[in-house]
């Protein structure tokens, strides 16, 4: 069948969408990049500020440290759950799936909402823990990293525990099995074994956490309280402010070259398009 | 199974396990009760239980247009990635070579791009176009960053469609068109569908690109939330997210419905 005219006619399927992306999209994107270097002055004027501006540089290390965190906390605690899901009857699984998908598919501004209400100095966590006794003065929960990084790991978890679960489901029980048989502990057999054989599940989860957190504006914006301003948010005060397209550009292209850095350097050790589940 | 006898292990496994959902649905659970307080400001229940935030949810102009623009901006922009995300998968199956696949990996594009980024980006394009605070400025920005979550789950569900009925189509003498409306899109109608209440999901919940390119006629339901949570926490937005909740429910487990349906397919 076919020849050429065939696949031409199938490119015309694919063409709508990839012409709508090419302009509304991807031609935006070149253009933010364009204004980053042209505005106010031709140049990478824009740029210099990176280097030498001692608030960014706060700025940037708020954001890394705050992402670090986040992704370390994930990909631990969605490791427990993902490793549990993989060892206990389908029936148990199916529930903690529901729970997963539920919170996956929820609003994040419902669930950064909740955990205002939760988190907040009169919140129900600090009235219930000063009820109980066990604390006199409310503890600062909100309005501080503390806060955001909880609301950042609510709404990262399931990306984390997806992706180790995809990969660790596919291990097999005969390499623990042998691991034992020849004399380990459980723990030195999960150490040495298995832990190893879901290090591409790990990876995959790591990277998706600190990609997604690195951009992440609604969770940190609600829960710091302004008090904790990542590179996202600073952008948006940035430019309603100040309305300088240069260093708003500025600060969205190098935020756009981090991630693709990340991604590329990430790209040769997993396959990508696998980690955002589109093979 | 690591071992088959590893009873405290796995206790304390499954308690841990157990005790991190906890703590992702705990923020779902709180919202209700807080939803139904007597009182005017965000707590529990003092006296009694009061629907009056529900109330003034249905009876205030405010959020019900709110509502109302957000169903329509989210239900066109639904039709138009279903179409174009769908057609574009069922392109990039059929041909099958390394061209397509980097068009699939490029339709990725809007979920890799971190959001504060495109808005910015759309934002200013937008102005040149004359489309900031319009229904189609706001309806053509979602189906961007909802194609590729389309594109997506139909390419899952074409993976698992036989090639050898669209060829039968095509040898019998049908179109392409004719192909892809009787045969293919029948056959892989529940990833279609399931693509599409992922789309419909994300354009009624954004709200990052909504604040950049909206000011005073569009004003969503996110929208809505968002100056709420930001003046005063008032006890109608519990009511909302109460709704909302509901409301993903729903959709989730019609979600799981099409999946089991795609499976045994």
């Amino acid at each position: 069948m076919g020849g050429s005219s065939q696949q031409f006619r199938y490119w015309m399927l694919i063409l709508p969408a990839v012409a709508l992306m090419l302009i509304f999209y991807v031609f935006p994107l070149i253009q933010v990049l364009w204004i980053s270097v042209t505005e106010p002055v031709p140049g990478l004027g824009n740029y210099e500020e990176l280097f030498t501006s001692d608030f960014l540089h706060k700025i940037w290390w708020t954001t890394a440290r705050i992402c670090l965190l986040t992704t370390a906390l994930t990909v631990v605690l969605g490791y427990v759950v993902a490793f549990a899901m993989a060892h206990v009857e389908r029936q148990q699984m199916t529930m903690m799936m529901f729970c997963i998908l539920l919170t996956f598919w929820l609003s994040v501004l419902v669930r950064a909402f909740a955990w205002v209400m939760l988190l907040r100095t009169q919140g129900t966590i600090n009235e219930f823990l000063q009820f109980i006794g066990l604390i006199d003065r409310p503890l600062r929960l909100a309005r501080n990293e503390i806060g955001v990084v909880i609301g950042m790991v609510h709404f990262m978890l399931p990306l984390a525990i997806l992706p180790i679960y995809a990969n660790i489901r596919t291990i097999d029980a005969k390499y623990v099995s042998a691991a034992r048989g020849l004399g380990g502990s459980a723990i030195q057999a999960f150490l040495w074994v298995y832990l190893p054989l879901s290090r591409p599940g790990i990876i995959a989860a790591c990277m998706l956490v600190f990609v997604f957190s690195l951009g992440f504006f609604i969770t940190p914006a609600i829960l710091g309280g302004g008090k904790v301003v990542m590179i996202s948010e600073y952008i948006r005060v940035a430019f309603e402010e100040t309305l300088l397209w240069g260093k708003a550009t500025m600060l969205s292209s190098s935020l756009l070259f981090g991630v693709f850095l990340l991604l590329a350097i990430v790209g040769r050790f997993v396959d990508l398009r696998r980690v955002f589940g589109s093979s | 199974m690591i071992e088959t006898k590893w009873s405290f292990g796995r206790l304390m496994v499954l308690g841990a396990a157990w005790t991190v959902l906890a703590f992702l649905v705990m923020p779902m659970i709180i919202v209700f009760p807080v939803s139904v307080t007597d009182q005017y400001y965000l707590s529990l229940p003092k006296e009694h239980i009061s629907w009056e935030h529900y109330a003034k949810f249905f009876s205030d102009e405010k959020w019900l247009d709110a509502t109302f623009q957000s169903v329509v901006i989210a239900t066109s922009s639904t039709i138009l990635a279903v179409l174009l995300g769908t057609l574009c998968a069922i392109g990039c199956w059929r041909i099958a070579s390394a061209w397509s696949e980097r068009v699939r990996t490029f339709m990725l594009l809007p979920i890799i791009v971190p959001t504060i980024v495109q808005a910015l980006a759309l934002y200013r394009f937008w102005i040149d176009l004359g489309i900031v605070d319009t229904y189609i400025g706001v309806i053509l920005a979602h189906t961007l960053v909802a194609i590729p979550y389309v594109v997506i789950t139909v390419s899952a569900s074409l993976a698992n469609f036989d090639v050898r009925l669209e060829q039968a189509s095509r040898n019998l003498g049908a179109s392409i068109g004719q192909t892809v409306r009787w045969v293919i899109v029948p056959s892989i109608m529940p990833g279609v569908l399931s693509g599409g209440l992922f789309a419909f999901t994300i354009s009624f919940d954004e709200i990052v690109m909504v604040l950049f390119i909206t000011s005073r006629n569009i004003y969503t339901l996110p929208k809505r939330i968002w100056n709420g949570i930001q003046d005063h926490l008032d006890p109608t937005i519990a009511s909302v997210a109460t709704l909302l909740i509901a409301v993903t429910l729903a959709l989730l487990i019609m979600d799981l419905w099409l999946r089991r349906k795609r499976e045994t397919k």
